[in-house]
């Protein structure tokens, strides 16, 4: 930092930065991440707007085409297919919240060895989405998998999750949920942990229990929790893309693909370097997203003011 | 407590419930436990169909040997190294910086530079995808390290940001003051009296970041390809066309390629945690 090479031994008259030190210093301390924030992140969402209005195919000299690319979508058969995985991830996702909420319920006793168990259910968060996906894969396997193996033991014939066009998305879905569920599970135990033991303990001479005393009493304790979950699954849901590739790369028949996927797809495969289309697509996800950030930010901003 | 600590229950169901526990468990980790039972198995197992029965003989040390000797993983996980160990240095440093200065300092357009790094952090990659791998190329560092280092830095810093500031915040600001009327300069204010501080958070999000970028995959094949630069996620996707049907090697690699994560988390459990809980309670 600049800031750094300045004397610290005060000069008889005090220089301009002096005087100007507590207007000065954060902007000295921002700039390096504004720096890095605006070449890599900001400026590229505004440049992929525009990209979106081209005919591009990343080398060649761009076409400018209006909102073509955008009237192309609308008659695309691919795209409407992601747009409805996209919101079956969105539904579906949302499911790491109460199972999250009900392991970490069953966890939250304090027998031995109990923080083992925590750490062991935590576990699938850590791993790489990629390694989730090829575990999952495995596991369905028609043949050689466990699943179908297990279903066997039952009566049950084999059953292809991934190479069936309706049950494809699911099974990728429920891979998705593992790691998810577990990192909603960890966010409900350290909040279990911070819930008043008082009103807990009031509640039961009053003579709740159960359902009621986890609806009326502690789930509403557990707000910040359950927020935090709500963002992070979200986010996760729209954000999904390494489990798609790795698990059935957008098929049997495209029937997998989501937003995100369909725009690598387009913009960067070995189906072509469409990358005005692809922008278009992107452009599409980003105002999806756009509805939720602007209501966390909402949210945080209403916490900002209530809080101070 | 909530639910009703299980020693206040009856005897039988004590014991119902610390039976449950390993049970659950190994039905959680199910699709865990069959790839680390496919890993130890010999590949003569697979042809004649013994996928689920006993393993044949055990042949742990063969097929990591052949994981780690004999094929690109161990460059793939050097390279992954190469790349997380700089932006973790680099998000870190970058974002304790800026979070001292949104925590610290209560000037005009604080909340909104904050909330940019908080928006910017939740955007998709898609809309960044096409411009940062054109800037990538411009700058000559498509299928670098540094190429994908200085981007993840910058994406980085926006989560890295938002976890700073809302720990500064929550720092004793009298601490700070005092420092003032003392006439200490600002920037030794954070470098003397606030950093020392933050050791927690910074050990927090530098296993956190770690973990991310370990773990990512979109950019390394947004960014990079070949084994001189790719990641080990970006390479388990080459070893396992390497080695089609070999389960018992594709079973090996995934398990060595998600390990430094894992040994990470277990060692750092504590920060790792509170990293991601934070914000979790009031």
């Amino acid at each position: 930092m600049t800031t750094v090479a300045l004397p610290d031994t005060d000069p008889p008259k005090r220089g301009w930065y002096k005087r100007n030190e507590i207007a000065v210093t954060p902007w000295l301390f921002l700039a390096p991440a504004i720096l890095f924030f605006a070449v890599y992140v900001i400026i590229p969402i505004f440049q992929s707007f525009s990209i979106s209005l081209y005919d591009w195919d990343g080398l060649g000299q761009a076409e400018y085409i209006g909102l073509g690319n955008y009237a192309e979508l609308m008659n695309d058969r691919a795209f409407e297919v992601s747009l409805w995985n996209n919101l079956k991830w969105l539904v579906c996702y949302l499911l790491a919240i109460p199972a999250g909420l009900f392991i970490a319920l069953f966890l939250n006793q304090t027998v031995a060895g109990i923080r083992i168990y925590k750490s062991l259910f935590f576990f699938p968060f850590v791993l790489s989405q990629v390694v989730v996906g090829l575990v999952f894969a495995w596991f369905y396997l028609p043949n050689e998998g466990l699943l179908s193996n297990m279903l066997a033991m039952i009566g049950l014939g084999p059953v292809n999750v991934l190479g069936d066009p309706k049950l494809a998305t699911y099974g990728i879905i429920l891979a998705g949920l593992w790691p998810q569920t577990a990192y909603c599970m960890i966010l409900y135990l350290t909040g279990l942990n911070a819930v008043d033991p008082e009103q807990v303990e009031a509640a039961r001479l009053d003579g709740a229990k159960g359902w009621k005393m986890l609806w009326y009493v502690i789930i509403p304790q557990l707000k910040p929790a359950t927020f935090i979950a709500f963002v992070v699954t979200i986010i996760g849901a729209l954000r999904s893309f390494d489990l798609i590739s790795i698990m059935t790369n957008g098929g049997p028949f495209g029937q997998t693909r989501v937003l995100s996927f369909y725009m690598f797809e387009k913009a960067l495969s070995e189906y072509g370097f469409r990358m005005g289309y692809g922008a278009a697509i992107a452009v599409v996800l980003f105002l999806i997203m756009l509805v939720f950030i602007a209501y966390f930010l909402w949210s945080m901003y209403r916490e900002e003011k209530g809080g101070h | 407590m909530f639910p009703r600590p299980i020693q206040q229950a009856s005897a039988p169901a004590q014991t119902a419930y610390k039976t449950m526990l390993p049970i659950a468990l190994i039905l959680w980790l199910l699709p865990l436990i069959a790839v680390a039972v496919f890993s130890i198995k010999p590949a003569s197992d697979f042809t004649q169909g013994n996928y689920w029965g006993m393993p044949g003989s055990f042949e742990f040390v063969n097929n990591y040997g052949q994981v780690f000797f004999n094929s690109d993983m161990p460059r793939y996980m050097l390279n992954s190294v190469l790349i997380t160990v700089p932006t973790v240095i680099g998000a870190v440093a970058l974002s304790a910086m800026a979070g001292f200065a949104l925590g610290v300092y209560n000037f005009r357009s604080n909340i909104w530079v904050f909330f940019m790094f908080v928006a910017g952090n939740f955007v998709p990659f898609q809309i960044l995808m096409v411009p940062v791998r054109d800037l990538t190329l411009d700058l000559g560092l498509y299928n670098t390290k540094t190429g994908l280092v200085l981007f993840h830095i910058a994406f980085q810093t926006g989560f890295c940001t938002l976890f700073m500031r809302n720990f500064i915040r929550a720092l004793p600001f009298p601490l700070i003051e005092a420092a003032r009327v003392e006439g200490v300069a600002e920037w030794r204010i954070f470098w003397f009296v606030v950093l020392p501080l933050m050791k927690p958070a910074l050990a927090a999000l530098a296993v956190l970041i770690f973990t991310f970028i370990w773990n990512d995959y979109f950019w390394a094949i947004v960014l990079t390809q070949g084994p001189d630069a790719q990641p080990v996620t970006a390479g388990i996707t080459s070893f396992n066309a390497q080695y089609r049907a070999a389960y018992h090697l594709m079973s090996a690699g995934s398990i060595v390629a998600a390990l430094p994560p894992v040994l990470m988390f277990f060692l750092m459990q504590k920060h790792f945690i509170a990293g991601l809980t934070l914000g979790a309670v009031k």
